[in-house]
């Protein structure tokens, strides 16, 4: 039924960028809003996209073949990511984040695929492209890196080999200069003494410096995206702000695009432009960073930063209960509704749409006037704060909304 | 009297570079002194390889400490002799971090909880199939999953069996060592809202050793800060956090993210020649430590 439902709104998205300008002016006055609404017609002119799209991911579904069925472990995800823009990508273990940007890089091993959606990335669709010119998107076009630094290093060859390796697979350089280019590159992620560690195995680096390698070797090829996995996860507090310093800075001087996929919201406050918040598969929330943190709409969000540590000492968490779904076994309604404080009858009944949240700071009681349309499928990113969340629904009668609005202890 | 008394604590392990290489001694805790009075959650915070694990080790002899004192409700642990030592330690318990690895997958979960009570040969079966149940009520656990392994269960509902194997004994006070650091975010928050109940209905006495700062600043009573295997500074949490003294407090705090988009942001960085690694710690105020 979402999948139906996704497809459909999908190919309205499609509709070309006057959906996108007319989520831009909606948000600035309600009255505009009204009118744009007329805009999202096929008929609407076709107007320059502002800010190209580096990387979009539109309506990606990706799932697992298990011996008890098929289990999506993405659902109808859709987001893009700007030259010189961090996105973040939050969720806990089994949101289906990791699935995500195994899915952009075309990655997901068996009994996982792609079912559906694309990729868009310089004007092609990786998700069509041979896999010989995947090879080459990898590393040169798109870079990965991963939490464990340790793992994704070969420990028989020196960390000078394996960048070498980078480069001369993808034909940048070879013999001696490969050699001066992976040195120059560690003393771009500062590690000290390049020219010494350049002949280093990894079980010679600490953590730290592991990871630094890693990044290193991701940008040999001087890639566009990056994508990075939980790359301090496994580092200490200092270290960790070592590398998010090191990434905010290679961000900046390179122009990369940074999709950053983590579940410390400290992490997130620290680095990005916009959020987008994963819960089962489908991302459940998506704003700009300061607007997230102000004005979470999901009940998910919102206890997120509610279960942040903080007030009086020894005063009880606000903690979300239950667990996550495990994958396959989602409930038919919305994924969050057996943990959601604010659960009401629709959430049991069907997966809710997308609906932009337009007039920032106003209540979610007033949400009638305030939200729009649902279901506006991929181009929703534009669209500034966007939420599946029945509470926020123009599809809901507001008498069936349940009373009390959860307290945010924040 | 406190209930714990560490003093001049040490921990060497001898490494040798190569097989045929000199060997080397490494302080992995070194000359560590602290006091937990009872009642408290006192916090041991500090980087991995600082010495807070082994610290905890070693106040149990899981690990055996090369010198100092671990005194325990007055009795000296590391004089007892084996017997004694098993009878101390069913009034100090410790909950580990990873709850995948520390639970036996072949063994029920309900076996796994009644296991220290048959070990210390505590009750008839009966007795202690009706503790077990009593345990899982009081951390939370449905009673009719006595039966199920612990791969059924997810990651807080197994640092729930963790934590209900540590309270068998009725113990007066328990190690926490990084609870839930493996957890995920949302589940986090529901095992420390245990914990804090825990020790308010037990009246239970926690050693909560931890690298997440946010989390000990909100639960812990007072702190002490590794670094290098010494205590670097020590004192009530709230003073501590509010005006660190040590060069390595100023840097662990700074470098915590804060979630907040508009929070100021002043990373100090360590620099490890700016303070004397061999300075004794000292009281700078009332409770207050620091190896300045």
């Amino acid at each position: 039924m979402s999948d139906i439902a996704g497809r459909g709104a999908r190919d309205a998205g499609r509709e070309g960028p006057g959906a996108r300008d007319a989520g831009r002016e909606g948000r600035g006055a309600r009255d505009a809003g009204r009118e744009a609404r007329v805009g999202v017609a096929p008929s609407a002119p076709r107007t320059p996209d502002p800010a190209p799209r580096l990387l979009s991911v539109e309506g990606l579904n990706t799932v697992f073949d298990l011996r008890g069925g098929t289990a999506p472990a993405v659902i109808d995800v859709s987001f893009h990511v700007n030259a010189g823009e961090t996105l973040c990508l939050v969720g806990e273990s089994g949101s289906g984040k990791s699935v995500t940007a195994l899915s952009i890089l075309r990655l997901v091993q068996r009994p996982g695929r792609i079912a559906s959606g694309s990729v868009l990335f310089n004007g092609r669709d990786l998700l069509t492209v041979s896999e010989r010119e995947m090879q080459h998107v990898r590393g040169a076009e798109i870079a990965l890196i991963f939490q464990e630094p340790m793992t994704a290093l070969n420990p028989v060859f020196t960390i000078g080999d394996q960048i070498e390796e980078t480069l001369i697979v993808h034909g940048e350089a070879r013999g001696r200069a490969a050699r001066e280019r992976a040195i120059e590159l560690l003393g771009a992620v500062s590690i000290p003494e390049p020219d010494r560690r350049v002949r280093d195995y990894p079980h010679q680096l600490s953590g730290g410096l592991r990871q630094r390698a890693l990044i290193a070797m991701a940008l040999a090829c001087k890639p566009s995206v990056l994508i990075a996995d939980e790359p301090t996860t496994a580092l200490d507090v200092t270290i960790q702000a070592q590398i998010l310093d090191l990434l905010r800075d290679l961000k900046k001087r390179f122009g990369l695009a940074l999709l950053l996929i983590t579940h410390d919201l400290g992490v997130v406050a620290e680095m990005a432009d916009r959020v987008a918040v994963m819960y089962a598969g489908r991302i459940v929330e998506e704003a700009p960073v300061r607007e997230l943190f102000q004005n979470p709409r999901h009940p998910y969000t919102q206890g997120l930063l509610a279960s942040i540590p903080g007030g009086a000492r020894g005063s009880r968490l606000a903690a979300i209960q239950g667990t996550v779904p495990p994958l396959g076994h989602l409930p038919p309604g919305c994924p969050f509704a057996p943990r959601c404080p604010r659960r009401f009858e629709p959430c049991d009944t069907a997966v809710p749409g997308v609906t932009v949240i337009e007039d920032r700071g106003a209540r979610p009681e007033a949400r009638k006037t305030e939200s729009r349309t649902s279901d506006l499928g991929p181009r929703t990113s534009d669209l500034g704060h966007t939420t599946r969340c029945y509470l926020y629904s123009p599809a809901v009668e507001p008498e069936v909304l349940p009373e009390a609005p959860m307290k945010k202890s924040r | 009297m406190p209930l714990l008394e560490v003093r001049h604590l040490v921990k060497e392990f001898s490494r040798r570079r190569g097989i045929f290489g000199a060997t080397s001694v490494v302080k992995a805790v070194d000359d560590v002194s602290f006091t937990v009075e009872r009642g408290e959650t006192f916090g041991l915070v500090g980087e991995s390889g600082s010495g807070k694990t082994t610290t905890g080790r070693c106040i149990l002899r899981l690990i055996e400490p090369s010198s100092g004192d671990v005194v325990f409700d007055g009795k000296d642990v590391l004089t007892l002799s084996r017997g004694e030592l098993r009878r101390a330690r069913r009034d100090m318990q410790i909950v580990f971090q990873d709850p995948y690895s520390s639970l036996n997958p072949r063994m029920r979960v309900g076996d796994i909880v009644e296991e220290p009570l048959v070990i210390h040969r505590l009750g008839s079966k009966a007795e202690r199939r009706a503790r077990v149940r009593e345990l899982f009520d009081l951390v939370g656990l449905n009673p009719d999953h006595l039966e199920r392994h612990p791969h059924e269960f997810s990651g807080g509902q197994r640092q729930r069996i963790g934590l209900a194997r540590a309270l068998a004994l009725n113990p007066s006070f328990i190690i926490a060592d990084e609870p839930v650091s493996a957890l995920d975010v949302s589940v986090q928050a529901q095992v420390v809202n245990l914990l804090m109940d825990l020790q308010q209905r037990l009246t239970l006495t926690y050693l909560f050793i931890a690298h997440d700062l946010r989390l000990v600043e909100h639960i812990c009573s007072r702190v002490a800060v590794m670094y290098l295997g010494k205590i670097v500074e020590m004192g009530e949490t709230a003073r501590l956090f509010a005006t660190p003294q040590h060069p390595y407090t100023r840097a662990l705090l700074s470098a915590i993210p804060v979630p907040d988009p508009d929070a100021p942001r002043q990373r100090i960085v360590l620099d490890p020649n700016s303070f004397n690694r061999a300075a004794p710690l000292r009281e700078i105020a009332a409770g207050h430590y620091a190896a300045t």
